[in-house]
C-alpha cells in the first residue's frame, strides 16, 4: 500500500557518519517495502498523523511554539467527556485494565478488550513492584482530590496525553480508540477513588 | 536442554527489588554456562554440511572477509556487498549463500527463519549463532566507507524516531532515555554508545523464557510486534537500516554474544 507523501524534508541527526538527508518519499516506500500486514497490525498503521508526524521530525522534542501551540489547542478541543458526566467507575476493573498489557498487537485476539498496560511505565498500588519507570510515580494520585477541574484535567491526560504534553511518550487512550469510555472510567477510579490500592499505604 | 533450565523461569519470574540488577547477579552466577553452546555446534555442523540441490555446503559463502572466513566476520556487518549491490545483515547474506551456493528455494528458507515458542531452534537460528561465536572479543566495527553504508545508517536514524501506529510508538519511545525499564526489564537507550554497545554485543543471544537463541533481525521483529507496527521483513531495508544505527552506535565496542537474556 503506497503511503501518504508528506511535505518537508526530514533532516537526519549531525552525526558525521550519516549522510544527512533522508527524504520523506524515501522513507515512505522504504517502510512500504519492509513491512506487511501480520493480522490486525495492518501496513496502514504506517501512516502518519499529525502528532506523529510533528514529534517524529523532531525527535520526541515539541516542535516549534506555534506548531505546538496550534496542535496542543486542536487535541485539547477534540477531547470526548463522558456523556452522562460520570467520570468515575469500578476501580477494581480499573486495575484490571492497568494490569493488561494486551491489545492491538499482531499476536492479540481482537475480540479481547484493550489492556491500557499502566504498570509498564508507572508505579501505581505500592504492593505492584513490576512497574516500569519511563513514566512519574502514580502512587497516591488520589491526593489530588476529586473536584470537577482535577477530573477534567485527569480524564484528558488519558484522553489524549498531547492535549497537554505535546510529544509525550504516552499512548492517547481515548483518542485512538484503545480505551472505551468505561473502560477510562474505571481507570479514573483505580486513580482517585480513596478506596483504590494506589491511594493506600503498603 | 529445554527442561534443564525451565526452573530458572520460577527463578527470574520473581519480584526483582530494582532494575536488571537481580539478573545481573544470576548472569554472573551463570559465567560461561550458557546453553547456547549447543547451538554453537549445531551451526558449526550445519556451515559444513553439503546441503540442496547442489550438494554444497556453505564454507564458499563470503561473509565480507573472504571465502569461508568466518573468524571476526559477525562483527563487521551490516555491510555492502558488491555482488548484490546492497547492505546486509548476517542473516540476509546466509540467505542469499544459502541460495547461491547451495541452491536452495528462497520462499521455502523464508516459510519460518525464526522458531516459534516451543520449538527447538532453526537452521538460520543455529548459524548466526556460531557465527557470532566466531566473532566473540572482537571489536564491533562495521562497515560506513560505501555510500550504501552511510545512507543506511542515516535511515536507521530516522526510523529509530518514527512515530506510528495506535499507541504512536517509535523506537525511541522505550530506547532513548538511559536507566529507564518496562516493568522490570532493563531498557538499553540506544542512541548512546555504551548501552548499543552491550545489548548490540550480546545478541544473538539465549532466552531463558524461550528456551532459545533468538537472533538480532528475530529481536526486531518483536519489538515491532509490542509497537503495534505490522511484520518486518526478514533483511528488508528497515531491518538492515537499524541494525546499522545500533552497531555503528555501538562501534568500538565488544562482541561478547551469544548473550543470556531473560
Amino acid at each position: 500500500m503506497r503511503l501518504m507523501l508528506r511535505t518537508g524534508v526530514l533532516l537526519a541527526g549531525a552525526l558525521t557518519l550519516s549522510s544527512g538527508v533522508v527524504s520523506s518519499e524515501r522513507l515512505d516506500t522504504v517502510l512500504e517495502r519492509s513491512f506487511v500486514d501480520n493480522g490486525q497490525a495492518t501496513v496502514d498503521r504506517l501512516q502518519q498523523d499529525p502528532v506523529q508526524q510533528a514529534c517524529h521530525h523532531s525527535r520526541s522534542t515539541p516542535p516549534d511554539a506555534a506548531t505546538a501551540t496550534s496542535l496542543r489547542q486542536e487535541r485539547l478541543d477534540a477531547v470526548i467527556f463522558p456523556a452522562d458526566g460520570d467520570f468515575l467507575g469500578d476501580w477494581q476493573r480499573g486495575a484490571e485494565v492497568a494490569d493488561n498489557g494486551r491489545g492491538l498487537q499482531s499476536s492479540d485476539d481482537p475480540a479481547q478488550p484493550n489492556g491500557g498496560n499502566c504498570y509498564a511505565c508507572h508505579q501505581l498500588a505500592p504492593d505492584e513492584v513490576a512497574y516500569g519507570t519511563l513514566g512519574p510515580s502514580l502512587t497516591g494520585y488520589g491526593a489530588r482530590g476529586q473536584s470537577e477541574p482535577m477530573l477534567r484535567y485527569t480524564w484528558t491526560k488519558l484522553w489524549d496525553t498531547h492535549a497537554y504534553n505535546l510529544c509525550s511518550h504516552m499512548p492517547r487512550f481515548g483518542a485512538q480508540g484503545i480505551l472505551t469510555e468505561q473502560q477510562l472510567k474505571d481507570i479514573m477510579a483505580f486513580l482517585l477513588d480513596p478506596a483504590s490500592p494506589v491511594n493506600q499505604d503498603l | 536442554m529445554i527442561k534443564k533450565w525451565a526452573w530458572l523461569i520460577g527463578i527470574l519470574a520473581m519480584p526483582a527489588l530494582s532494575d536488571d540488577g537481580i539478573f545481573d547477579e544470576y548472569r554472573d552466577l551463570m559465567g560461561d554456562d550458557n546453553p547456547a553452546i549447543f547451538v554453537i555446534d549445531e551451526g558449526e555442523a550445519l556451515w559444513f554440511e553439503p546441503q540442496g540441490p547442489r550438494s554444497a555446503s556453505l564454507e564458499g559463502c563470503d561473509l565480507g572477509l573472504g571465502r569461508g572466513v568466518t573468524a571476526g566476520a559477525y562483527a563487521r556487518f551490516p555491510r555492502y556487498f558488491e555482488d548484490t549491490d546492497t547492505v546486509m545483515d548476517i542473516e540476509s547474506r546466509l540467505l542469499h549463500c544459502m541460495q547461491q551456493l547451495q541452491g536452495r528455494d528462497r520462499d521455502t528458507l523464508l516459510a519460518k527463519p525464526y522458531s516459534l515458542r516451543g520449538d527447538m531452534g532453526t537452521e538460520l537460528e543455529a548459524l548466526v549463532t556460531w557465527l557470532a561465536a566466531e566473532s566473540e572479543g572482537a571489536v564491533i566495527a562495521p562497515e560506513q566507507v560505501h555510500p550504501a553504508e552511510r545512507a543506511m545508517y542515516a535511515l536507521g536514524e530516522e526510523v529509530f524516531f518514527y512515530r506510528a501506529g495506535p499507541h504512536d510508538f517509535s523506537c525511541a519511545t522505550c530506547h532513548e532515555q538511559s536507566d529507564m525499564r518496562i516493568r522490570l526489564q532493563a531498557l538499553p537507550n540506544l542512541t548512546e554508545h555504551q548501552d548499543a554497545a552491550e545489548t548490540f554485543g550480546s545478541w544473538p543471544a539465549y532466552r531463558i523464557s524461550e528456551g532459545l537463541v533468538r537472533t538480532m533481525g528475530w529481536r526486531l521483529q518483536d519489538c515491532f510486534r509490542q509497537q503495534r507496527w505490522p511484520g518486518l521483513k526478514l533483511g528488508s531495508e528497515v531491518s538492515v537500516a537499524l541494525q546499522t544505527y545500533m552497531a555503528v552506535n555501538a562501534a568500538g565496542g565488544v562482541m561478547t554474544a551469544p548473550g543470556l537474556k531473560r
